[in-house]
């Protein structure tokens, strides 16, 4: 197996990962952190992918870092919503029935 | 010169810049720039009409590192609905913010919506839309908080899970396409994609994410008490346009590649979705005791229409397919249009009854008639009488059905009109009764209730002139020979 295969396998794994703990895990914390493994999950195959067997590449590359920017935006917003919920109503999961 | 690039400049421009204004004056330059982008939206689509698909390669950097931007008839046309029903909203919001949170906060926000949505309108590339739906997306989470109370603090929050979900698995299904096809234009998708094992992954895959973020029945549950509990102009925004960006990237997707190209079993499941969703948000609808909530699973039932294009459009004759194109578009733009009429007017009736309580709302017509003729009017629309733009695109719907022998579909348009006119009635009903006496209805100013009626009285007349605008967003399309 070729280096990028085995960098797209190992993304699969942690984005198949990341969704399990994301679906199955109540609290937000948790939720969060899922999140962030299924995105990297993500950018690991994205790279391993386009890197399989040709050169580096830079559009991948390109692409990967606007996606961590991304990321990053998004979990401090969630980060943000969560610590205002949790001060306003002293839980960290969300109540289930709306 | 282009106006294509000013389309998402603009906007942008005007979020940092009411960002960095005192919150005082955030209100009338944000009004003052509606004219600027309202006026580079029909530039637009004046230039894809006359010279044809419009396109522009930013800063010179060619594809792939470049980011071009296209305008086709349903592009523009969408940039100029945008602005069409952006414009009141923002009106609204303009006159009926009261808390300081929400009058400093909302403009920023809304601009970069604005700037998200026409950012997905014009792209040209899968990862463009995928940075253009995730920007939707955070700007759409904090107009949701703005509220500021636990309820809506809690529907942001699950807003923002879905959203972070819908776009991981939309990203994965990016991430394999440029595997498969070392590009990621939309161009190269069209010319090299059918038949690509993976490209079918990860097709299926951006679909499941897109279905998240539409909030298709039964990935509905994020959508009432986000959109139900937001501030007014924020639900009417979030409902009218926002979950139409999802829709508009799936709609890309599927015709991109050729509709002959996708599986028919995937199509049918949508479209059965959507039947669920037609039956299960009305009747949803019907039960709810709060108002804004009941206009909020309306939509929920109004997206199931929507997703009937997908069985309509896919291995069916060419002239069915074009009746659902037009069906499904002129569906989009009413939706719009009424929707946010609707949750205008259903607004200003909270504010002038002070409460959401639809029990509540008895004596309204002796006090508020204007107030409830708009809401009346955005209703006629929603549920599909003549003559109004939801009577001519599911009448189109209905055509395309006969004409492809999906008899099936009848029952759900049917049934969904009668659902829609069964809550709006209920609402009308509870205000027309003769209430407790009391005379203690505060007065929405007048610009609250023009904005809902000038969007209620579009969506009516819709129906009527259809034919020229769907005639533009045919343009440059794949059903550019038909009508």
């Amino acid at each position: 197996m070729s280096g990028g295969a085995w960098y797209a396998w190992v993304g699969v794994a942690l984005s198949t990962l990341g969704f399990f703990g994301f679906v199955v895990h109540r609290h937000l914390v948790r939720r969060l952190l899922a999140f962030n493994i299924m995105g990297s999950g993500c950018f690991l195959l994205l790279v391993g992918l386009a890197g399989d067997g040709r050169a580096i590449d830079p559009v991948a590359q390109a692409l990967v870092l606007t996606g961590i920017v991304v990321a990053v935006a998004s979990t401090a917003l969630a980060l943000v919503l969560l610590r205002r919920w949790y001060r306003v109503s002293g839980e960290s999961v969300l109540p289930e029935d709306v | 010169m282009n106006p294509l690039p000013w389309l998402v400049a603009l906007p942008l421009t005007g979020a940092i810049l009411v960002f960095v204004l005192p919150g005082r004056w955030r209100a009338q330059v944000s009004l003052a720039l509606l004219v600027p982008v309202a006026f580079a939206s029909l530039l637009t689509l004046a230039g894809v009409l006359s010279q044809g698909t419009q396109s522009h390669v930013l800063g010179g950097w060619l594809a792939p590192l470049g980011i071009g931007l296209r305008a086709d008839g349903f592009a523009a046309g969408m940039a100029v609905l945008t602005a069409l029903v952006a414009t009141p909203c923002l009106v609204h919001a303009a006159f009926s913010l009261r808390t300081k949170a929400a009058r400093e906060g909302f403009w920023p926000l809304a601009w970069f919506l604005w700037a998200a949505l026409n950012t997905i309108w014009l792209s040209a590339d899968l990862f463009n839309l995928y940075v253009g739906i995730e920007l939707l997306g955070l700007a759409a989470v904090g107009l949701v908080a703005l509220a500021g109370s636990a309820q809506s603090l809690a529907a942001a929050m699950r807003y923002l899970l879905v959203a972070l979900l819908g776009s991981l698995l939309y990203l994965l299904g990016v991430a394999l396409i440029y595997a498969a096809l070392g590009s990621l234009a939309l161009a190269d998708l069209a010319a090299h994609g059918a038949g690509e094992p993976t490209v079918l992954i990860a097709v299926v895959l951006m679909t499941f994410g897109l279905l998240l973020k539409t909030a298709l029945f039964p990935l509905h549950g994020w959508l009432p008490p986000a959109h139900g509990g937001a501030l007014t102009p924020v639900s009417a925004l979030l409902s009218a346009l926002v979950i139409k960006a999802s829709l508009f990237i799936l709609v890309r997707l599927w015709l991109t590649m050729g509709p002959g190209a996708m599986p028919v079993t995937l199509a049918w499941t949508l479209g059965l979705m959507g039947g669920g969703a037609v039956f299960w948000g009305g009747w949803m609808a019907l039960r709810q005791t709060r108002l804004k909530i009941l206009v909020a699973y309306s939509t929920v039932a109004q997206i199931g229409l929507l997703f009937l294009f997908f069985p309509l459009v896919t291995g069916t004759p060419i002239a069915a397919a074009t009746l659902a194109w037009d069906g499904m578009v002129l569906m989009l733009a009413a939706h719009a249009c009424a929707k946010a009429a609707m949750f205008l007017a259903a607004g200003n009736l909270v504010l002038a009854i002070g409460g959401e309580r639809i029990a509540d709302l008895n004596g309204v017509c002796r006090f508020r008639p204007f107030s409830l003729l708009c809401f009346g009017i955005a209703g006629v629309s929603l549920s599909g009488l003549p003559p109004s733009g939801g009577f001519a695109a599911k009448w189109l719907l209905v055509q395309s059905a006969l004409a492809s022998g999906q008899w099936i579909w009848l029952p759900v348009l049917l049934g969904g009109g009668l659902l829609s006119a069964a809550y709006v009635v209920k609402v009308l009903a509870s205000a027309l009764v003769e209430g407790p006496v009391s005379d203690r209805f505060k007065v929405p100013s007048l610009p609250l209730d023009l904005s809902a009626f000038v969007l209620g009285c579009i969506s009516l007349v819709l129906g009527l002139v259809a034919h020229t605008p769907l005639a533009w967003l045919r343009a440059g399309g794949p059903f550019a020979g038909g009508g």
